[in-house]
Formats: C-alpha cells, structure tokens, sequence
C-alpha cells in the first residue's frame, strides 16, 4: 500500500513540506519510510538516526504535529488516508530538513555541577547501596536524550525561556544527581536561581512523550522543588542560612 | 585549492563511544590537550546498544570467580588465538575499570548486602557481568560522557574522518568533514586514537547502526596499518527477525541469563544435542540443572543456550536449514516459560528485561512475558582489526593508537559476551594513556599540502559524476553479497564469488553520483562510507579464504573442524602498493605461568 508523506524540506534559513510516496509494508516504522524515501528518490533528504531501536534517541521527530521517535512508531498506528506529515522539533533552531540544532542542551547539561561523591566508605575502598536507595536514580537513567520531553515543554517551545529555564530533561539530570545515595553536591540554589525551576507549572507534557516512560513531573520535578522551597523558602532554614554566612 | 580550517591537539580521539570517551578522559587527565571527534552527536555511539552488562571479576556474587578464571574462559572462547596479554590485562583490571565507573557516578544494580551485582552470561563460568537491567551501555557511555564534558575535552559531533594524514611513516593528523555544511577540516595531532567501532553495515543483517561501516579498520589501513584477525565475525545468536523492517535487531543473551530457553518448531529444545567437547564438562546435563544455574546455584553447569555466541549461532542456523525453523526463518527464544517456576513471573521479566520487553511490545506487537520471541543469528561484532600492541595499543605506525572494537586481539576467533563493554574500558584508558605519553615525547609532524588536496579532490568527485549508481543501491548490493557468501556458513567458491563480485562494486563506487550539495547530504556520506565498507569486506573475504579451517567466528563448510596448525598463527591485511597482501603472523608464545592458569582452571 502506498502512502503519502509531507516532509520539511530545506536548511535554517526556511523549508516548505514536501510530499513524498512510498509503498508501506508489514511492521514498518515511520523511519523505515524515511529511509526508502531517502534509496528511491530524496538521496539528500537529511535525517539523525542510529540504533533504530529506541535506545539512543537520535531521531526525534513531529509526526502528525507529536513528538515521537521515528524508529519506535510503527506505521500501523498512523492514519494514512491522510499524508503523513514529519518535521523536526520545533523547540530548537532547524539545522537542515528532519535535523534539530539541539547544541543547546549540551551546553545547559555542563552548567550543572558534576557528581561529587563521599569518600569510599567500605573496607575495600568502594561503596554500599542499597537497591531500594537507587530504584529511583535509575528511573532516571533510563533517559536516551531524546530531548522530546525539551520539544514539547511550553516554557521551551512556546515562551522560548532558553535563557532562563533548563527544560525537563535536565531537571531529570538534576534530579539524578540530586538522589544519587553517593552525591554530596548541592544544587538546589542553581536549579532556583539559574535554571529556572519555578517556570515549570506541572502540565506533564514531558511525562506523556516520554519514550523511556519516566515519571518526570511527579518522580523527578515535584521533589526538586519541594527540596528548593525547603531550602530556599523555609523561614527557619532562611534564618540558619543568614547565621551561617554571618559567622 | 581546497578550503578547510585547522584544529590542532595533542590527542586525537578518533570515536566517542565506550572506548573513545575512555581514552580522551585519561589523555585529558594526564595534562595534554584533546579532541574528540563524533561521527554522530555525543552520547549516541553505538556502545548504548550494549546491554547485558561488563564483565569483570569482581566476586561478588560467587566468591570463586577471580581474574584466573576470567582469563582462562576469555582464551577459551576465543578457541586460543587472542593475544593472551590483552586477555591478561583485560581480566585483571576490568574491576578497577568498573568501580572507577562507580565513582564517576554510573548506577549498578546491587546485591542483597550492596556491592555492584553480576549476572551469567554465556561462556563466563561466574555471574560476573556487572550490569544495569539491560541497558548497561547507556549507563557506560552516559556516565563517561557526564564526567568527560567536565574534563576539558574538546568535542567536535558530527565530523566524519576520511582518511589519516601522514608525515613519513608517522601519522600527525586527520582530514574530516563537518556534516551540516560539509566543510572540511584538518586535525593536526602529535598522537591519534581510533576508537570507530565496528563493520556490521558490511552486511544486510545487522545489529549495526549505519556508523559501522569499518571507519577505523580502513582508515589504519590505507594508511598502511596491518589489521589482523578480520576473518573472524561474530553473528549473535539471536537477533529479531519479524517483522521485517526490524530483522536484525539485537536480542540480548541476558534473556537466556535469566532463564530464557530456546525451540524449534517441533518445541524441541535442541541446544542439548549439540554440545562441543571443550565445554561438555561445563554444561547441563539436564533442563532442571539448567535452570538452576540461572537462579544462582552454585552447585549448576550452565544450560547449553549459554555456550558461545558462535556456537549457539550455528546451530540456530542447522535448525532453520533443516526445516525446523520458527515461520518467519528463526527459532523460538522462549522467556515466558518461567511461569512455571516463578509465580510473578510477568513482573520478573519486566524488571530484569525491560528494555527487551519494550523493544518486543512496540515493534514487534508481542509479549515477552507470554509469547515466545522468534531470533537469528546477527551480524553483530568483528572480533578483527587493527593489530595492536597489548600494552599500550600503539598500531603498527608510530603515532597510531586503536582501542576497543575497532582494535583486535583480546577476543581471538570469538568474543564472549561481556567482555566488549570491559574491552573498551580497561583498553580505551590504556589508549589514552599511552597516547598522551607519546604526544608528550613528540612534536607535531608536518602535513603535506598535496595529502590534503588529493583528499579534498577525492571526497568531491561525487558530486562532478553524472549517471552513476546511487550509493544507496551500491551499499544494499554489497550486504546482500556479503550476508549470501562470506556470512555464518563460508566455502571457498562463493568467496571468490565474492572477491569478483567486490570488484565489480568498487569499480561502481567509483562511477556513483549524488544530488543536491555538500549540505547535510545522507546520499554523500553514504557514498564516502562506501569506500570503508568496501576495503573492510574485502579484508574479510582475504582472510577467511586464507584460513582453511572453521574456528569461532569463521565456519568453513568445505573446512569444518578445527586444525591445530591454524591455531599457530593470526591472518594478517595490509596495503602494499595499492593492493591487498596476506600473511601469517606468529602467535607470540605464551609464558609458562600463564599456562599453568588455563591447566589449572581445566
């Protein structure tokens, strides 16, 4: 069966949707069309992609207007009486056709300080954890920066906060460090300060595109701002903070 | 006259996954200057698709493993043809290399009593792969990635190398382009490390993303670098094979770490028939003592689903030749079963495989934790390449350094699984370390205008071509050929079938052409990469003509058995005047004490 497919065509000074056909066959996802439009008639058509299995997260896309990964969104579960319509995400500069500029995001991620462990403190110069104490964190590992959950935040894609705001991937970055049982660093006067967590109003956005199904908003965002208000809010913390900077 | 603009570091890192990252933090640590050249963006090397884990033998689920044992089952698998000095070191400092991670911040799943906890895997006689459910690769390149972009480390993404640049023998840099505009760049370098990957685009089935295309393998080599060992391919076991756009993709061997069995369509469990003598003390002697294996009896043999890759590859591939394959050409890999034993088992699966469930649900519309899976064998990683010295992973031109996949030795004619991830880490620190070294003692060489000019011209001439193939059509027919007569099962006439057939596709590579322009232009880099992934195949074919014998990775079907005289010596490639030369190269003796380890561990 063929079906038609509306692709963002050109570099950063401006595109227009071009349409493309190509058959569809079993099992196909949306990136395997790309592909053969690529083989069969648009050689220079520009896309990111790698692992093709939903564990890198290259190639992030709009399909149908919803941010999604090309290589993870079977073709059977799109309408295509309709032309499929693909274009990169809109919260970052287009670099060329299906490509994002995302260098943003790996200039937030080397503001925010890196891990910073306690001393070992088992006899053989390592550490314990439990796994209970680390379930958790590595929810938060799981993420494959995607940077859908950065494309569809309004704070990012509508207001443009670049500046002031770090977006939820890193507020989950954050949050890792944040829990991490071995981490001694404190964060939580970047993350009000500098990287804007009051911005976020808790519409969970970020949680619904999640590829990886990370409860962003309530597993990673909540808790940092209760830690920031606990700390930055509390009249008695307030005061110990005053004394201390005194003495 | 061409246009490029200069970049110059002390270090070159040439690669950004596991052993990539690994060599620039230790280069960086050790107070050179250092750059790291991306093929794709940073963080999306091919090593996230790793995932049952690293091994390293750290005791710490059963206290009898250590690096004598870890070493010896390394030779093993590698049926005796590894450099046993890599295997050494390897063994001996993976568990540095893998607390080191700890401390850089990496998240182990954990024992009862909280140390790093490891799990079975085929060939290691222990649990000893450390892991993380199984997305153990992202943790890796993540946790060096995060630790690394606070080192100093010069990170240029989406720059593709196409070709080393040379000062006499010595190389001092590299040509690459940048891929938004294709603008070209010159690296200049006191030292440079290859750190590419694999070749796995070599063929149409493939765990491979489109980054291995043997960058590195024939980068060294038309450089004049010998690689060595490149007969040996490892086709993984299990690979998805339905629906179709998905065939290929990696199933990890965790699923039979946990338990995972495998059918054929007469629900036999064929693994038991076929049992190679090396391992038949090692192994089950029945499904009930296999089982207990996987739950952490100490007292088990391992169910014969763990044998080696290339050995449970080939009997995967006996059962499907034989009729007795699954309906979509594999067999059953069947997790679900553990119902029987384990009341929660749904959840069981769902927390020690999540990512395999996922992959399974949405692309493959089916549920691991009820239905069998259908798998064969995949393309999956080249146990050949660039020959290096053990210690310091220098190649065989000064200045050379290769580390991890793109590097051979330590894995002989098979890798065990688990072993790739610690591969990159305990050798990409070597790398570095001995790089930096050397870009401490030297200068920059002086690089030749007309080296960059010719490359220039060479990587445009795509563009000046009218009528020629597209690329794309080139690169299918190629892994067509390749998976049709030089994969699993080889024989002599369909590999000079091969030979004749590459030669046919060189010479259309030569006349292919592209549109549009330099632009982030896939159909351009495809035409560049096609020249990786037609010497790397032709490396292949050579050597595995040239070995008549089926050992690991390399399966003679007109050569079936083993024969010691092979066991002598490494199948080495090298550039001689525009042309492929073969020769034989002495295994280095191995020293008494480390004889005495193999007798010892039986």
């Amino acid at each position: 069966m063929k079906a038609t497919f509306s692709i963002r065509r050109g570099g950063r000074e401006g595109g227009e949707m071009v349409d493309y056909q190509t058959e569809v066959t079993e099992g196909m996802v949306v990136l395997d069309a790309v592909h053969q439009i690529q083989a069969e008639s648009a050689p220079d058509l520009a896309c990111r992609w790698n692992c093709k299995a939903g564990k890198c997260g290259s190639c992030s896309a709009e399909i149908n207007g919803m941010p999604k990964l090309m290589c993870m969104t079977r073709m059977d579960t799109i309408d295509t009486s309709q032309p499929v319509t693909i274009e990169p995400m809109r919260a970052f500069p287009v670099v060329k056709d299906l490509i994002a500029d995302v260098s943003w995001n790996y200039d937030v991620k080397k503001r925010i300080k890196k891990f910073k462990p306690r001393p070992p403190d088992a006899e053989d110069g390592t550490w314990r954890m439990q796994q209970e104490d680390i379930d958790r964190v590595q929810e938060f590992r799981k993420c494959i920066e995607c940077y859908l959950c950065q494309d569809v935040c309004h704070v990012l894609r509508d207001h443009v906060k670049h500046e002031e705001f770090i977006g939820p991937r890193f507020l989950v970055y954050s949050a890792a460090l944040e829990m991490h049982p071995l981490d001694t660093e404190d964060r939580t006067e970047d993350l009000k300060d500098m990287f804007g967590i009051g911005y976020c109003n808790i519409t969970k956005c970020c949680t619904k595109v999640c590829p990886e199904h990370i409860t962003i908003t309530d597993n990673a965002i909540i808790p940092l701002k209760e830690r920031v208000v606990d700390e930055h809010y509390d009249p008695l913390a307030k005061l110990v903070r005053i004394f201390r900077k005194k003495k | 006259m061409a246009e490029y603009t200069t970049f110059e570091h002390d270090v070159l890192v040439i690669g950004a996954g596991g052993a990539g990252l690994r060599a620039a933090i230790e280069a960086s640590a050790a107070g050179v200057s250092v750059g790291l050249i991306c093929k794709s963006l940073l963080g999306k090397a091919h090593t996230v698709m790793a995932e049952g884990g690293m091994a390293a033998a750290m005791g710490n689920v059963d206290d009898r493993d250590n690096w004598k044992v870890h070493f010896s089952d390394t030779m093993r698998g590698g049926q005796y043809v590894n450099n046993w000095r890599m295997a050494e070191l390897h063994a001996k400092e993976a568990p540095d290399r893998v607390r080191e991670l700890e401390a850089w911040g990496a998240v182990f799943d954990r024992t009862k009593d909280g140390k790093i906890l490891q799990r079975n895997f085929g060939g290691h006689r222990y649990p000893r792969l450390a892991h993380v459910g199984d997305r153990t690769g992202l943790e890796l390149i993540r946790t060096l990635q995060d630790h690394g972009i606070h080192q100093g480390i010069d990170v240029h993404m989406e720059v593709t190398v196409i070709s080393l640049l040379k000062d006499g023998d010595r190389v001092v840099g590299v040509f690459a382009y940048e891929r938004e505009h294709g603008r070209f760049r010159v690296f200049k370098a006191k030292a440079v490390i290859l750190a590419t990957g694999g070749v796995g685009r070599a063929y149409k089935i493939t765990s491979n993303s489109w980054e291995g295309t043997g960058d590195g393998h024939a980068l060294a080599y038309h450089a004049g670098a010998e690689l060595i060992d490149m007969e040996f391919i490892q086709f993984h076991p299990t690979g998805m094979v339905w629906p179709p756009s998905v065939r290929g993709i990696f199933v990890t061997e965790g699923v039979r770490g946990e338990g995972g069995i495998l059918k054929n369509s007469e629900g036999k469990r064929f693994m038991f028939d076929d049992i190679p003598d090396l391992y038949k003390d090692q192994t089950a002697k029945d499904p009930e003592e296999g089982w207990r294996y996987t739950q952490g009896d100490k007292s088990a043999n391992r169910p014969p689903e763990l044998l080696t890759r290339d050995h449970v590859a080939r009997c995967i591939n006996r059962e499907v030749k034989a009729g007795r394959g699954s309906p979509h050409g594999g067999v059953y890999l069947d997790i679900a079963w553990i119902k029987e034993k384990l009341p929660n088992s749904v959840e069981h699966i769902k927390k020690k495989l999540p990512s395999m469930y996922h992959q399974f649900m949405q692309l493959a519309n089916l549920d691991i934790t009820t239905t069998p899976m259908e798998v064969g064998p995949t393309t999956h990683y080249i146990m050949g390449g660039i020959r290096v010295d053990a210690d310091t992973q220098a190649s065989t031109l000064p200045g050379l350094y290769a580390a991890g996949e793109c590097a051979s030795g330590i894995n002989g004619a098979n890798r065990l699984g688990g072993n790739s991830l610690s591969d990159l880490i305990v050798f990409g620190k070597r790398a570095g370390e001995y790089a930096a070294k050397f870009a401490k003692e030297n200068g920059h060489g002086s690089i030749d205008d007309s080296q960059i000019e010719a490359e220039a011209k060479r990587a445009l001439e795509p563009f000046e071509r009218e009528g020629g193939d597209n690329p794309f059509n080139i690169q299918h027919d190629l892994q067509d050929m390749m998976q049709k007569l030089v994969g699993i099962v080889r024989l002599e006439d369909e590999m000079q079938e091969a030979l004749a057939g590459l030669e046919k596709l060189n010479e259309r590579a030569s006349r292919s052409s592209i549109t549009g322009n330099v632009d982030f232009n896939p159909g351009w880099h495809t035409a560049l990469d096609l020249r990786n992934l037609l010497t790397v195949s032709e490396a292949i074919t050579r050597s595995a003509i040239e070995r008549k014998e089926s050992r690991g990775g390399q399966f003679r079907e007109d050569y079936p058995n083993k024969d010691p005289e092979f066991a002598k010596f490494n199948i080495a490639v090298k550039e001689v005047d525009g042309r492929m030369q073969i020769s034989r190269v002495p295994l280095p003796e191995m020293p008494a004490e480390l004889k005495a380890v193999i007798e010892e561990m039986g």
